[in-house]
């Protein structure tokens, strides 16, 4: 099977990636992992204001099978959460890498950005 | 040790499914999605590949008084392709293993069973009845099938219609927990109207050499385990080394409530016991429970009264595909277990506030 993996955005290699638009980096997983957990069912996230270390765990996502933490690919400060996740939790798997978002994280430091896989070596993780 | 694969291991894996260990086997736990087979099973019908489930046959003059004195329901009850949900019990009345007896056609005169362990406990259970067969000098033989026999259960409201298409021997004129041999794709299989999904469906026992061909003459949704065991939950059914486990958290069926398979009229091992526990009354039981703040119940989760006095153990909980509400099972004290009472479950440190609701959840046929 093959999965998308956008060469836009890097990723940590615990399955979560990170886009950059002026400043603010977007979190969510990747498309490996919501087919590796199955059906989204609940997602735990940091409120709005918490700061993140890198690659420490800002909250929590459970598929009817499994529960499985997730990870901060940079640090900084939460300034925006995906609420309709609370009510939509499929999003995640309809569209990981669009509607299915998790977090908005600004002031990380650039490197840590540089410091995640790219789309290339992610992939070769995942094969 | 190594898993024990399915017959139709290799079929699984072409049609894309993922695996899981359950009982010591490798078994298909998801094909497309849990919600879409869950769905499908509920409004439609779907076949689960359920071959970790055990065989063992019984048969011989004295089958009736082995089958009798080793499980906790009245077997004399049964007529040929007549089944029951019974359990076996140990001498203290706790819960090995719950199963259904089928009693087939009799065999050189005498009365015949088969009856279903979990999986990997179909050894274990072989021996025992091995052992108290000798130790009582009854006459019977007693064969482990397992190997021999792959199981495949077709559920859903549009069950009956499917396997009218594809079988001899009209089985869709069978009643609830009856049973007896169907002929699929020039193959006879013991055909049974039972099922673990609180739909109607049949369980068909299928010689492990022809399971790929009958398997294959059911152009329905495959689902795995992980349906399986969602729409168990709604239907408030047990799963063995989860809501019950004679090692970890012993049980008696009244605890379990399952108290319907216990007939004290009868002679069977854990009996006696079984007759001052129902006197006594239960102090802890089994009830459903829907978590009315956002999280998933899982086993092994403490319950807590409003106080957060721990009182109990969540056994079992998922997110329900057909009422999308988080629900579980789990023991609490019986004064905890009227439908309606508020109970907590700390998911993950936190707890979420939860109603005892009964069972089963959905109401389903």
């Amino acid at each position: 099977m093959s999965f998308d993996t956008p060469d836009d955005r890097r990723y940590l290699e615990s399955h979560e990636w990170a886009l950059e638009t002026d400043g603010v980096i977007r979190v969510g997983i990747s498309d490996f992992a919501q087919d590796e957990l199955g059906d989204v069912v609940f997602v735990e996230l940091p409120d709005e204001g918490e700061s993140v270390a890198q690659e420490e765990e800002f909250g929590v996502i459970e598929s009817i099978k499994a529960v499985s933490d997730l990870y901060a690919p940079v640090g900084g400060e939460v300034v925006a959460i995906n609420e309709e996740l609370f009510d939509a939790p499929e999003l995640v798997n309809d569209d990981p890498f669009g509607e299915g978002w998790m977090l908005e994280i600004e002031g990380a430091d650039e490197t840590e950005l540089e410091n995640l896989l790219s789309a290339d070596e992610y992939e070769d993780q995942i094969a | 040790m190594p898993l024990q694969t399915p017959p139709l291991r290799g079929i699984h894996d072409e049609r894309g499914a993922k695996f899981t260990e359950f009982g010591g086997w490798d078994m298909p736990v998801e094909f497309d999605s849990i919600q879409a087979e869950h769905r499908a099973v509920r409004e439609d019908v779907g076949i689960f590949d359920v071959s970790h489930m055990g065989q063992i046959h019984v048969t011989g003059p004295d089958a009736a008084t082995l089958m009798q004195r080793l499980t906790s329901n009245d077997v004399s009850r049964l007529g040929v392709g007549d089944s029951q949900y019974a359990t076996i019990t140990d001498e203290e009345g706790v819960i090995i293993d719950d199963t259904v007896i089928y009693r087939l056609p009799d065999e050189a005169g005498h009365p015949t069973y088969l009856f279903v362990p979990n999986a990997g406990t179909d050894e274990a259970t072989h021996e025992r009845w091995i052992s108290y067969r000798n130790e009582w000098d009854l006459e019977a033989t007693i064969d482990n099938q397992t190997d021999e026999y792959a199981m495949f259960a077709v559920q859903g409201p549009n069950a009956s219609d499917l396997l009218e298409q594809v079988a001899d021997g009209s089985p869709t004129a069978l009643s609830r927990f009856e049973a007896a041999y169907a002929t699929v794709a020039d193959t006879e299989c013991w055909t049974a109207r039972t099922g673990y999904t609180g739909e109607d469906g049949f369980e068909l026992i299928v010689p492990r050499s022809a399971a790929e061909t009958v398997w294959s003459r059911f152009d329905c949704q495959p689902c795995g385990l992980g349906a399986r065991d969602t729409l168990r939950i709604e239907a408030g059914l047990l799963l063995a080394g989860q809501d019950f486990d004679a090692e970890s958290d012993p049980r008696t069926p009244y605890e379990a409530g399952i108290g319907f398979t216990v007939d004290l009229d009868t002679e069977f091992v854990g009996r006696d016991a079984l007759a001052a526990a129902e006197e006594a009354g239960v102090e802890e039981q089994l009830v459903g429970f829907q978590l009315i703040d956002r999280g998933v119940p899982r086993h092994g989760y403490d319950i807590t009264n409003t106080e957060g006095r721990v009182v109990g153990t969540v056994t079992s909980g998922t997110m329900s595909p057909t009422l999308e509400k988080p629900i579980g099972l789990g023991y609490v004290p019986v004064e905890y277990a009227d439908p309606g009472t508020t109970l907590q479950v700390v998911v993950r440190g936190q707890s979420k506030k939860a109603r005892v609701e009964t069972t089963p959840f959905i109401e389903t046929e």
